[in-house]
Order: C-alpha cells, then sequence, then structure tokens
C-alpha cells in the first residue's frame, strides 16, 4: 500500500488555479524530486498535503486514512511532516526550544535532540542561542531537525537551498545524507536537477499547476525534464533544450 | 512623601493586576480586548453575589469565580476571537468593544445602579494596616494584592519562557500557521491563552471589589487604568507592566497633590508623555522595561 | 473601450438626491416641530457615520475616541458664543478650532497602530473631558447651557438649527465625496488595504490619514455643535460618553465600512431602531452592542457591502468602470468597478 495517495487536489487561491487535478501515489521508502518554476504549484501543493492550505477538491490519503479535512497538527501526530519554504523558526526562542516544539505531536521513533545535533553537528555549540541570530544553513538545519523531531513516517522539505549559498547546500545535503539512507520516505523540492537526479528515485516535473512528467530517475533524462520544466513538449515550433 | 510613595506602589499593585490579563492577550494574541474592564467587574459581580447568597468569604468564592471565567474566556477566543482575527487587526477592537457595552449593560439590568463593595465580607481585613517603621501605615489588602500581582507576573513569565504550553503559546502567536505544521494545536494554544488571561481578570475583579467599590459601568475606567499601565511599561514584557503599573499610580498621585481633581489626569499626562518619548526615538519600542534591559548585564549581552 | 465613472444607476439616484435635498430644503414650511427635530437628529446622525466611517472605513484608524471631537465642539462653542460671537457662526468657529486641535493630535496619534490608536483617542476624551470639568463656567458635571441661544425667537431657532443641519450634512458629504473622487481618496480606499503597497505606488499615507483624521474630527464637531443648538443643555459626562462613539460603530458596521453609502444607510437604520427601541432603557444599549458585534463576526461588510458585493450595484459614482465595445453593433458591458 503506498504511503501516501493524492487524487485529482484541485488547491486554489480565491478564483486563482493554483494546483490543478495532481494525482500520484507514494511507496514507503521512496525520495521523490518535485521540479518545477517558480509559480508551478509546487509550494502550493505541499502546504496543502501538510493542511497549511484549504483543498478545493480531491483527496489525499495517508497510511490509508483520509486527511483531507484534517487540520496540520493533527496530520503531523498522523506521521506528515513539512519543512516550510523559508524556514519559518520561531526566531524568539533558541535552537532547542524549536525542537522540543517538534516533539508536540508526542509520536515516538529514533529522533530526539541529541540525534537530531549528531546528524547537524553545526548546531551543536549554538544549542542555547536564539534562531534570529543564525545563519541561513543553521537556521535550515533547525528547521529540517524540528520536523524530524516529530518522528514523521514521510517527511516533505520545501526548498531546502533557498537563499543558502552552494557550499552550505552541500553541507545540508551532506547531512541529509544518513537521513536518505534510513529509508524515511520523502519527497523534496530541489531546483537543482542534477542533485535532484543524483538524490531521488523519482521526479515529477510541475507547470502552472498541473504535473507534466512523473517518471522514475532512471527511466527519463535531464532534457526530458527540462522540456516538462519549461513545457517545451506543448509547442508545436521545434526548439532544441 | 514616603507614605505618598508607598501607597503609589500599593495601588500600583492593583493596576498591575489588572493590567497582566490585558497584556498577555496583547502580547500572546495581537488582540487589545476592548471588553476587558467589563469581564473583570463581571468577576467583581459573580465573587460578590456568590459571598452574598452563601455567606462564604470572597477569597473562597472567588476561587469557584476563576474556572468559571477561564472557561468564559476559552469560549470567548473559540466563538468570537477566533473569527474576528481573521477580519483583521481591526475587527476585534469593534467586536470586543460591542461585547463590553453588552456586559455592561446587562449587569445594570441585573444588578441596578447600586454601587456594591467586597470590603463588608472580609470583616477586619478591610482596614488592617501592617505598621511599618516610621509610623507609616500600608494596608493589608493593598500589600495582599501588590503580592498576587507579583506572583501573577511572575508565574506567567515562567510558564511562557520555561514550559513546554508557554512555548506552544508563544509559537502560536509568532506564527499559528507554522505551528500547527510543527504539530501544535494552534487553536487549543489561542484559546488556553484566553482562559489564563480571564482567569487573571477574575482575581483582578475580586481586587477591585475589595479596595473600594464597583458599578455596572466601572469597566470603562478599569480597561483605560490596565491600557495605560501596560502602554507606560512598553508591551515587551510582563514585568514591564509591573513598572508601568507603579509609574502610573505614582503619577496619579502626584496629579492629586497638585489639584484636588488632578487625581485622573496625571496618570492620563503621564502615559501621554511616555507616548510622546517612544516616537520620539523614531518608533523603536522604548518603555522601562528596554531601558532596564540594556543597563542590566544580562540585557547588554543581547 | 471607455472608461466611465457615472453608471446610468448612479445619474438616477444623484438626480432622486437633488430632489429630496430640494423637498428637505422647503420641509420646514409644511413639517410639524416635532418632525423638524427628529430629522434634525437624523442629519447629525449622517454626519456622525460619515465621519466615523471616513476615518475607519477610509483611513484604516478605528477609533473609539470621537466623543472626543463631539464634545469639544459642543464645549468650544459654548466658549466661542460666551465671548460674544453668534451662536450659530459660534458652532462654525468651534469646529474649524476643533479641527486645528486635530491637526495638532495627529501629529502623535497617527503613529499608533490598531487597538493603541482606537484606546488611545478613548484616553484624550478622557483628557478633555476632565480638563472641561476644569472650567468655571461649565460648573463641573452641572454642566451650562447654551444661553445666547435664548436670543432667538423660539420658532426661527428651530428652522435655523434645521438648516444648519441639513447643509452641514450636505457640506461633509459633499467635501468626503470630492475627496473620494479624486487620486487622494482612490489612494485612501488603497491604503485601507495595503499600507506598503500604497507607498510603492507614490501614496503618502500619512498625509491622507491626516486629512482624513483632521476631516473627522472637524465634522464630527460640528455634529456635536449642532446636538447643543439642539438640546441647549450641556454636561460634559454626556458629551464626552463613550456611547456616541458606540453608536457611530453601530451604524458604520451595520450600513457598511468603508462605503460612502453604507454610512448613510447605517445612520438611517440607527435612527429608526432608536426611535422604536429607546424607551427600553438598557436592552436597547444591549441590542446595539449585540448587533455591532454579530455583523463584525458575520457581516464585516455592512449591509450595503453585502448587497453592492453580490449586485456589483454602487449608487455614487466612486469607482472605475471599462466598457468595452468590441464591434458597433452589440455593445458588451465588462464593468470590473475598483470599489
Amino acid at each position: 500500500m503506498s504511503i501516501l495517495s493524492v487524487k485529482d487536489l484541485d488547491v486554489r487561491y480565491g478564483q486563482f488555479r493554483a494546483v490543478r487535478g495532481v494525482s500520484f501515489d507514494i511507496a514507503r521508502g521512496e525520495i521523490l524530486a518535485l521540479v518545477g518554476a517558480n509559480g508551478a504549484g509546487k509550494t502550493t501543493l505541499l502546504r496543502a498535503l501538510a493542511g497549511a492550505n484549504p483543498v478545493y477538491a480531491g483527496s489525499v490519503h495517508l497510511n490509508g486514512t483520509d486527511i483531507t479535512q484534517m487540520p496540520s497538527h493533527r496530520r503531523v501526530a498522523a506521521g506528515l511532516a513539512l519543512v516550510p519554504e523559508g524556514r519559518r523558526l520561531f526566531l524568539d526562542m533558541t535552537i532547542e526550544e524549536n525542537l522540543s516544539l517538534g516533539r508536540t505531536a508526542g509520536r515516538d521513533g529514533e529522533w530526539d535532540i541529541d540525534r537530531v545535533l549528531e546528524t547537524f553537528p553545526n548546531l551543536v555549540k549554538r544549542r542555547h542561542a536564539l534562531t534570529g541570530t543564525m545563519s541561513g544553513g543553521e537556521q535550515q538545519a533547525t528547521a529540517i531537525g524540528r520536523a524530524l523531531m516529530s518522528n514523521p513516517d514521510i517527511l516533505i522539505l520545501d526548498e531546502v537551498s533557498l537563499g543558502l549559498s552552494p557550499l552550505v547546500v552541500d553541507q545540508v545535503y551532506a547531512s541529509l545524507d544518513g537521513l536518505l539512507k534510513t529509508g524515511t520516505t520523502i519527497i523534496l523540492v530541489e531546483q537543482d536537477l542534477t542533485r535532484a537526479m543524483t538524490v531521488a528515485d523519482r521526479v515529477i516535473c510541475m507547470l502552472e499547476g498541473r504535473v507534466q512528467l512523473d517518471s522514475a530517475t532512471t527511466n527519463t533524462s535531464r532534457d526530458a525534464i527540462t522540456d516538462a520544466y519549461f513545457g517545451n513538449s506543448r509547442r508545436k515550433e521545434g526548439l532544441s533544450a | 512623601m514616603i507614605n505618598i510613595l508607598l501607597q503609589s506602589v500599593l495601588l500600583g499593585g492593583y493596576y498591575a493586576l489588572i493590567a497582566c490579563g490585558l497584556a498577555f492577550m496583547f502580547q500572546v494574541m495581537k488582540i487589545i480586548n476592548l471588553a476587558h474592564g467589563s469581564l473583570a467587574v463581571v468577576s467583581a459581580y459573580m465573587v460578590w453575589s456568590l459571598a452574598e447568597t452563601t455567606g462564604v468569604s470572597p477569597f473562597l468564592t472567588l476561587l469557584a469565580v476563576i474556572p468559571v471565567m477561564g472557561l468564559a474566556g476559552w469560549l470567548l477566543q473559540r466563538a468570537m476571537l477566533e473569527r474576528a482575527v481573521r477580519g483583521g487587526d481591526l475587527l476585534p477592537v469593534l467586536t470586543t468593544f460591542g461585547l463590553a457595552i453588552v456586559l455592561d449593560n446587562l449587569m445594570f439590568q441585573q444588578f441596578g445602579a447600586n454601587t456594591r463593595s467586597l470590603a463588608p465580607y472580609v470583616g477586619d481585613l478591610s482596614w488592617e494596616a501592617f505598621e511599618l517603621p516610621g509610623n507609616i501605615y500600608v494596608g493589608k489588602l493593598p500589600v495582599y494584592i501588590l503580592v498576587s500581582a507579583i506572583a501573577i507576573i511572575g508565574a506567567l513569565d515562567l510558564m511562557l519562557k520555561r514550559t513546554a504550553l508557554g512555548h506552544q503559546i508563544r509559537a502560536t502567536a509568532a506564527d499559528p500557521v507554522t505551528a500547527g505544521l510543527v504539530g501544535i494545536n494552534a487553536r487549543r494554544a489561542a484559546g488556553i491563552a484566553a482562559a489564563i488571561a480571564t482567569m487573571t481578570v477574575a482575581v483582578s475583579g475580586a481586587a477591585l471589589g475589595l479596595r473600594g467599590t464597583f458599578d455596572a459601568y466601572a469597566g470603562s475606567p478599569q480597561l483605560l487604568f490596565a491600557f495605560e499601565a501596560t502602554i507606560i511599561g512598553g508591551t515587551r514584557s510582563l514585568w514591564g507592566v509591573l513598572a508601568g503599573a507603579i509609574v502610573l499610580a505614582i503619577a496619579q498621585s502626584l496629579g492629586a497633590q497638585i489639584h484636588p481633581q488632578g487625581f485622573l489626569l496625571g496618570g492620563h499626562l503621564a502615559f501621554l508623555v511616555v507616548l510622546f518619548l517612544r516616537l520620539a526615538s523614531h518608533g523603536r519600542p522604548w518603555s522601562l522595561a528596554g531601558l532596564i534591559s540594556i543597563v542590566t548585564p544580562k540585557g547588554a549581552a543581547r | 473601450m471607455t472608461i466611465q465613472r457615472w453608471t446610468p444607476l448612479a445619474r438616477t439616484s444623484f438626480v432622486i438626491a437633488a430632489l429630496l435635498l430640494a423637498l428637505l430644503v422647503v420641509m420646514p414650511a409644511f413639517a410639524s416641530v416635532g418632525a423638524m427635530q427628529r430629522l434634525t437628529v437624523l442629519f447629525i446622525y449622517i454626519i456622525m457615520a460619515a465621519m466615523w466611517n471616513a476615518l475607519a472605513g477610509y483611513g484604516g484608524l478605528v477609533s473609539i475616541g470621537n466623543q472626543l471631537f463631539f464634545g469639544l465642539g459642543a464645549y468650544l462653542t459654548i466658549r466661542v458664543a460666551n465671548a460674544g460671537i453668534d451662536p450659530f457662526a459660534a458652532l462654525l468657529v468651534a469646529a474649524v478650532m476643533v479641527a486645528a486641535i486635530s491637526w495638532v493630535l495627529s501629529q502623535f496619534m497617527l503613529h499608533l497602530r490598531g487597538g493603541e490608536f482606537a484606546i488611545g483617542m478613548w484616553v484624550l476624551a478622557s483628557i478633555a473631558h476632565l480638563c472641561v470639568n476644569l472650567d468655571p463656567l461649565i460648573q463641573g458635571e452641572t454642566g451650562t447651557s447654551l444661553i445666547s441661544l435664548n436670543s432667538y425667537d423660539m420658532d426661527l431657532r428651530r428652522y435655523y438649527i434645521y438648516w444648519a443641519a441639513l447643509s452641514a450634512m450636505v457640506v461633509l458629504l459633499g467635501l468626503l465625496f470630492a475627496v473620494l473622487r479624486t487620486p487622494t481618496g482612490l489612494a485612501m480606499q488603497a491604503i485601507r488595504d495595503d499600507e506598503e503597497a500604497a507607498e510603492s505606488l507614490g501614496v503618502n499615507p500619512m498625509r491622507n490619514k491626516r486629512l482624513f483624521f483632521v476631516l473627522a474630527g472637524f465634522g464630527t464637531a460640528i455634529a456635536g455643535a449642532l446636538w447643543l443648538a439642539q438640546v441647549q443643555s450641556f454636561q460634559p459626562k454626556t458629551y464626552f460618553s463613550v456611547q456616541w462613539t458606540a453608536y457611530m460603530i453601530f451604524m458604520v458596521l451595520v450600513g457598511g465600512l468603508g462605503r460612502f453609502e453604507g454610512a448613510i444607510l447605517g445612520a438611517l437604520i440607527f435612527f429608526a431602531v432608536e426611535t422604536w427601541f429607546a424607551d427600553t432603557g438598557v436592552w436597547y444599549l444591549i441590542g446595539l452592542g449585540a448587533t455591532a458585534m454579530l455583523f463584525s463576526l458575520f457581516l464585516p461588510k455592512g449591509l450595503w457591502g453585502a448587497i453592492a458585493s453580490r449586485s456589483g450595484v454602487s449608487v455614487m459614482p466612486l469607482g472605475y468602470r471599462v466598457r468595452t465595445l468590441p464591434d458597433p453593433g452589440s455593445p458588451r458591458d465588462v464593468t470590473r468597478s475598483t470599489e
């Protein structure tokens, strides 16, 4: 049984349809890369999965349970955690306090503060510092750690590299390396196609709210993804990618 | 002079008590509850009518009123404020103002125009005093009220800083959507915060009745005192509220020294002066608490 | 494609309004004294509602202290009349003085936001109340009255007050209307939604807010002065009571916040409610408060707002409409109002 099942999802802002008829299933342990230009609907989709955006039509099932109308905090308790775009840490609290808040849903598992600090060693000496005073890389690590503290079955990472220098992004992915190998189901948004194809088992490319391409990374190519990214395959005139 | 100062500090204790609920709601939920004063008067009436009908001491009836008011706060948040906040910053002001009018007039309808007091129910305590060196007397009740204010502010402050619930409330205040994404039940946290605020309001209502008299329309002046104490103290921390409350009381006493009608004016003018000073420093939140925090070592390290 | 401001409906309603106005002007000739007095009260209500709406609906400044202007307008009228000036002229002079005071107050009050501004105005009203109490002429809470009005013959006095109220209402509504039609006015409606965005368009929020603040001060002061002329007696406690703001809030919330027609509608409704229910004592006030609450929660746009949103109807030409005429034979009306 798939861990996450999305059917005909339609998410709107007023009259604007940000996500149109999106459907896909994710198997346990799969790593899915979500790719697409800004405004393609990636963040809206992920926030709808996490319960931050209301769903206009369609359904989302987690481990067989219908979570479409569930408020976000109950989805966390059900095993779905989102690392939101822009980190969204609680700036007037310390790293440790932010991490502890991640435990609120009360799920048991391997992830606790010590394990998070092991995974992101650059946080150790800043443990009691206010997150508002930290660098982007440290904030990103804290945000991921905070989501991990809820011991999710499926972890969603929205724009991990946003606003971070390439070196720092490398560091973050290095830390994530262990996580990626543990068999946690992961959805990640990544603008860097090379990295996405290296890290992920499967890639979905979105354009204007729709799924343009959904394929295992081994079955597709950079070119095919790029075409889907820009919607080239729809154009009548042939332009080489 | 010392006596005036001491009496002001004690009066400040009462102001701090009634202000801390308002400040808490504002800090935590970004709502200014214009029904705050009216809720205090509702509590005072509840404590009074229980004491009147059962003959039990107001201190004990207060214990019964506190949870009732807590529940009222919870309902207020879930049934009304949640909705109002979605309509923008201004709507909660209008909604709570409407509520204040409804409460004030319902109380008038129910209890009439007579002023009431809790003092008759505590016997000698209403006038007993501690004797201090130098032939100075401080009333026991005002001292107890000041002590309660300090205790409650201290407890709230500790709760917000050290407990999981406090962190959840702060997180919900800072960013309710992200709080939900992290697993916090934001609506529940907001409801609990509102309940805590109204429970402190219940205590301040009893203090109001014990210190003096109240009637159905006493809510508005209490609201203004609470508001002025909060603004003078700065909205950054709850301890600032205590400082602001004492400053307000001192200003009022000074005003009364200058002119027989000067009591209230003194407080209002102090409020305006603080406002001026704050705006003169270009909108940077200037407050007593801020000033103190700059001067103490821990503050300077920030 | 043309851009038009006046729809047929707006044109019609303006004609109707002009006719109504003419009727109102000659009303004293055949109306009873009681009817004239009630109409005067209605005009004052409309002024109060329109002014509070200007401040809150267009300026985004919710004030719980407009009784400041109301009371000061009445108080200064007494003071100025006491100095020997004709009472009707005193009305105007007092209002101008309050406008000046408003301008000074705006220098610091407008830096406050949201609830702080709301209660801050209430504090100012309390200060004014206390200061007015100190004036020996007023004799504390006992109050005094606009004695010099007695120099006018009773009937003539009523006509003058009626026409003063009517013309004040028309002028103030006209002023408001004129302001809202200018680029500034459109700007204010924009600011209402997003200050940063408005600023980036070159709109100066502070200057515009100040304009509405002073206008509201001036208009509400006139309302207070007119009320004084109507009832003649002045007790600080009555004129500086927060209940006036409660009435204004009720009128605007029920009628429609930020809508020109809404304030007028709200005043009419309040007037009707007051006529029927005022003698039920506190239940009347409880009803007002509860209604305001319910509207704020469930119908925040007020009655007019709800109607206008659904049907796109607008009686006042305050927005812009785009009409496209793709081919001469069949004009298609693509209405896109910016209200």
